[in-house]
């Protein structure tokens, strides 16, 4: 059934909400909501789960939850109280949880032992509870937990039960069935006639219906019910068999089942006067000679006339406070591309038709431009809401960092306390998913390296208990994320130190704070004397940098000696589009992007150097920066023409090397939509992908990183120039 | 005449197993999120049967199951709940609210196709 993996891939992607909204929820609660519905929240996603989880037969996972489950249940019932000891035992399941769903889900061997000592928490909880209040109801116990896990569908098959009445021979039994209904199995929309039919379904029948208790139609209650039947039916059928068919009813009214030893031969006179019954309610109506009353009553069963009198009839208040519902759809990332890229061209080509009828010299006013202009419009806000289909909240994101923050703390032995702030904060999801990595790491270093040990924050009067703070915002299209710690706060002499033991500055440099907090996104650098197998601060945090470049971003860092970090990042909201600096080189359009770009320079013939064979260098504040003609790395143009008449751009990588790109003009910033050059032509040394310009010309993107590299590769930068920064 | 199977369900794991059990077996099948929308979808659609869920945000099976029968239009649907089977308990609320009879979960197929034969007409 091919069904089943669609469905087991719906389950999985489920388990991720719902892991999302368990974990949300414990959070909070931790934090001191206990908001009952919060609770009950936490308490659907892991049942949710385990339903899941039954069906597809993951014992181990249904096992597991199973007692995750009961002991949220006792939360639920407050008969557990939210303790913090209790919600640390309940977040520390909810990361097993997941484990767990992991696991299950790449088919990869569990950890027993961690799932056992979660589990081992977990009774242990609902234990002491029970401890506590061992009058409340004992549902925790373990015993019935094993009973109740051992849950197996039973399945009946009802061919089997129809085709009993085949052969009725020697085994033939026969049964005397009395039933007679109260109204509440009306008003739970059960009907006698379906019972009477499964009955009948199950061999020969003979039945009789009881009238006497109807009533005179003046005093007939038409949601009553005043019809018993007697059922003499001759079955191979077990009485169990029959005693099933009243499972839905047997609370709605009264029955007998009794078995009766009669030869087969000898019994249809003995049975008692009876009516047959057909499937057509106005048949079961019987002969007048069983009536006791005169005029026949309508039949119980019909549905009593619309608006009828019982209160029951007014409107549910239930259903009265209509929340407005957020419905979703799940859609392949594959189709929103093509919709993006589509709107990309449709953004193009918007412009290029926008410009050729300006070129026709149309008047202002004009019926094409008004409706241009309209179109121009719509474009745009196309253009934002497909952007707005890939945005998601990066809560998910900030969600698995309480998890690091939960390890990583367990591990240093810290108490660290995660706020998150602005979590519904939206964004691309591509940036979303390759936030991922450098926030972890960030998010680990923070608390492993950042926040000091309670017995370091005891003794300079902070709290026992360090904060580590995850914000997300929205600034001039931009997102910010910043990560902030109340630990020590960057240790400058010794990164200073560090810095000048490996050769990365020079031993008499002069650095401001912040130049010198910055020597930590170095490559190399590593305070590796103090790096725990956790992280390190430096160890890694080039990579961080690089990520965060790669994503159209940038990175800072603020400190303060013993009060704490703010890593702070600044990131695109999508990667479709791209802030640009139009350049003019060699008469044609380029664009550079405009988080590579520090700073222009003019240069003048004072400030630009000759090095050894051919290189150039521009001085810029006490430093020499190595000169690249994009032209001729490019090859528009195979003559250096003087730097006096053109414009550098002072360019940084991604590993943070700075140069400075010279070329003809700056035209100005504009968002382009970026089109891939790859996978529309092929890779162009160079550059990194193209767009398309209003007039409809192609503008190449120019990848920063590989034109140095490039220039590398033609100039052979000296180690002097390369040092310089 | 094709028989109409309105499900309530929060889990979408569960409701796409339900789609699947009734589609094949027959039915045509209506969903719902939970209590809140099963009732708007009553408003525009008449199912000759109801399965509902019991755990569920905003309105739980319990809620659904009283809207339903307080509903002059509806109340003589055959309402089935969904249910772990240990949980007597709940089936009895679920009694008392008005539910016509119940399916055990873990989901079967079998089960759940026999159970909707015999409540519905």
């Amino acid at each position: 059934m091919d069904h089943l993996e669609a469905i087991k891939q719906t389950f999985f992607q489920e388990c991720e909400e719902q892991l999302a909204e368990l974990e949300s929820g414990l959070l909070a609660i931790e934090n001191g909501n206990h908001d009952p519905e919060i609770i009950n929240a936490v308490f659907r996603a892991v049942h949710s789960i385990k339903g899941g989880a039954a069906a597809f037969g993951y014992d181990e996972l249904v096992e597991f939850v199973h007692v995750f489950e009961t002991t949220l249940d006792l939360l639920r019932s407050e008969q557990l109280k939210p303790t913090p000891a209790v919600t640390k035992v309940l977040l520390h399941s909810s990361d097993v949880l997941s484990d767990l769903i992991h696991s299950v889900r790449n088919e990869t061997p569990t950890d027993s032992q961690k799932v056992a000592s979660a589990k081992a928490g977990l009774e242990a909880v609902c234990g002491e509870q029970q401890g506590a209040a061992p009058a409340s109801r004992g549902a925790a116990a373990p015993p019935e937990e094993s009973e109740e896990i051992d849950f197996k569908p039973i399945s009946i098959s009802l061919d089997d039960i129809f085709g009993a009445d085949e052969e009725v021979e020697d085994r033939a039994r026969r049964f005397s069935i009395f039933f007679r209904p109260k109204p509440t199995l009306y008003a739970r929309a059960n009907e006698a006639i379906r019972i009477i039919r499964e009955i009948k379904a199950l061999g020969e029948t003979e039945i009789s219906c009881d009238l006497t208790d109807l009533p005179l139609l003046t005093e007939l209650d038409a949601e009553g019910a005043y019809f018993a039947w007697t059922i003499s039916l001759q079955t191979e059928a077990e009485a169990s068999e029959i005693e099933q068919i009243f499972e839905f009813v047997a609370a709605d009214c009264d029955y007998t089942i009794e078995e009766q030893r009669v030869p087969f031969d000898e019994e249809p006179e003995a049975a008692p006067p009876t009516q047959p019954l057909s499937d057509d309610i106005a048949q079961v109506m019987p002969p007048a000679s069983d009536f006791t009353a005169a005029p026949p009553p309508p039949p119980p069963t019909e549905p009593p006339p619309p608006g009828g009198k019982p209160p029951a009839s007014e409107p549910s208040p239930a259903s009265a406070p209509h929340q407005p519902t957020q419905e979703t759809i799940r859609v392949d990332l594959d189709k929103i591309d093509r919709l993006v890229n589509l709107v990309g061209e449709l953004v193009i080509n918007q412009a290029v038709l926008s410009q050729r009828v300006s070129e026709a010299g149309l008047p202002r006013g004009s019926s094409v431009m008004i409706g241009l202009e309209e179109l121009e419009q719509l474009t745009r806000d196309i253009q934002d809401s497909v952007m707005a289909i890939r945005a998601q909240p990066v809560k998910p994101i900030f969600q698995r960092m309480s998890r690091i923050v939960r390890e990583v703390a367990a591990i240093t032995k810290k108490a660290v306390r995660l706020v998150v702030d602005g979590e519904g904060t939206e964004v691309d999801k591509t940036v979303i998913e390759r936030l991922t990595d450098p926030l972890t790491h960030m998010v680990r270093n923070a608390v492993d390296h950042g926040i000091e040990s309670p017995e370091e924050r005891i003794a300079s009067g902070k709290p026992e208990e360090g904060t580590l703070r995850l914000s997300a915002m929205h600034r001039s299209g931009r997102i910010i994320i910043e990560v902030t710690d109340d630990g020590a706060g960057i240790n400058r002499a010794r990164v200073r130190e560090i810095a000048i033991r490996k050769g990365l500055i020079p031993e008499n440099a002069v650095l401001s704070d912040e130049e010198t907090d910055g020597l930590i996104f170095l490559p190399g650098f590593s305070t590796n004397t103090t790096a725990s197998s956790i992280s390190g601060r430096g160890v890694g945090m080039d990579v961080v940098k690089r990520a965060i470049q790669a994503l159209g971003g940038r990175i800072s860092i603020s400190s303060r000696q013993g009060s704490g970090s703010t890593f702070s990042m600044s990131l695109p909201l999508t990667l479709a589009v791209l802030d640009g600096m139009v350049v003019n080189v060699a008469g044609q359009i380029l664009v550079l992007p405009l988080t590579a770009v520090i700073e222009t320079l003019q240069p003048r013939t004072g400030n630009i150097h000759s090095l050894g064979s051919g290189v150039r260098v521009i001085g810029n504040r006490s430093s020499f920066i190595p000169l690249i003609d994009v032209g001729m790395i490019l090859s528009y143009r195979f003559q250096e023409i003087d730097p006096t008449t053109q414009v550098a751009l002072l360019v940084e990588s991604e590993s943070g090397e700075k140069c400075a790109l010279l070329v003809d003009a700056i035209q100005g910033q504009r968002q382009v939509v970026i089109k891939s050059l790859e996978s529309n032509y092929g890779k162009v040394p160079g550059i990194a992908a193209a767009t398309i310009l209003g007039d409809g010309r192609v503008a190449l993107i120019v990848d920063v990183d590989a034109v140095l590299s490039l220039s590398r590769g033609d100039y052979h930068m000296s180690e002097a120039a390369m040092e310089a920064f | 005449m094709t028989k109409k199977i309105l499900t309530v369900d929060d889990s979408k794991t569960m409701r796409q197993m339900l789609e699947v059990a009734l589609t094949s077996a027959g039915f045509e099948v209506v969903q719902a999120g939970d209590g809140v929308e099963g009732l708007e979808t009553l408003e525009n659609t008449t199912p000759d049967v109801i399965v509902t869920d019991i755990n569920m945000p905003r309105m739980d099976g319990f809620g659904f199951i009283e809207g339903v029968r307080t509903n002059e239009r509806h109340r003589a649907i055959p309402i089935l709940v969904l249910t772990t089977e240990s949980d007597a308990e709940k089936k009895e609320r679920a009694r008392r609210a008005g539910a016509t009879g119940w399916i055990v979960k873990p989901f079967d197929p079998a089960k759940l196709v026999s159970a909707i034969k015999r409540v519905s007409a």
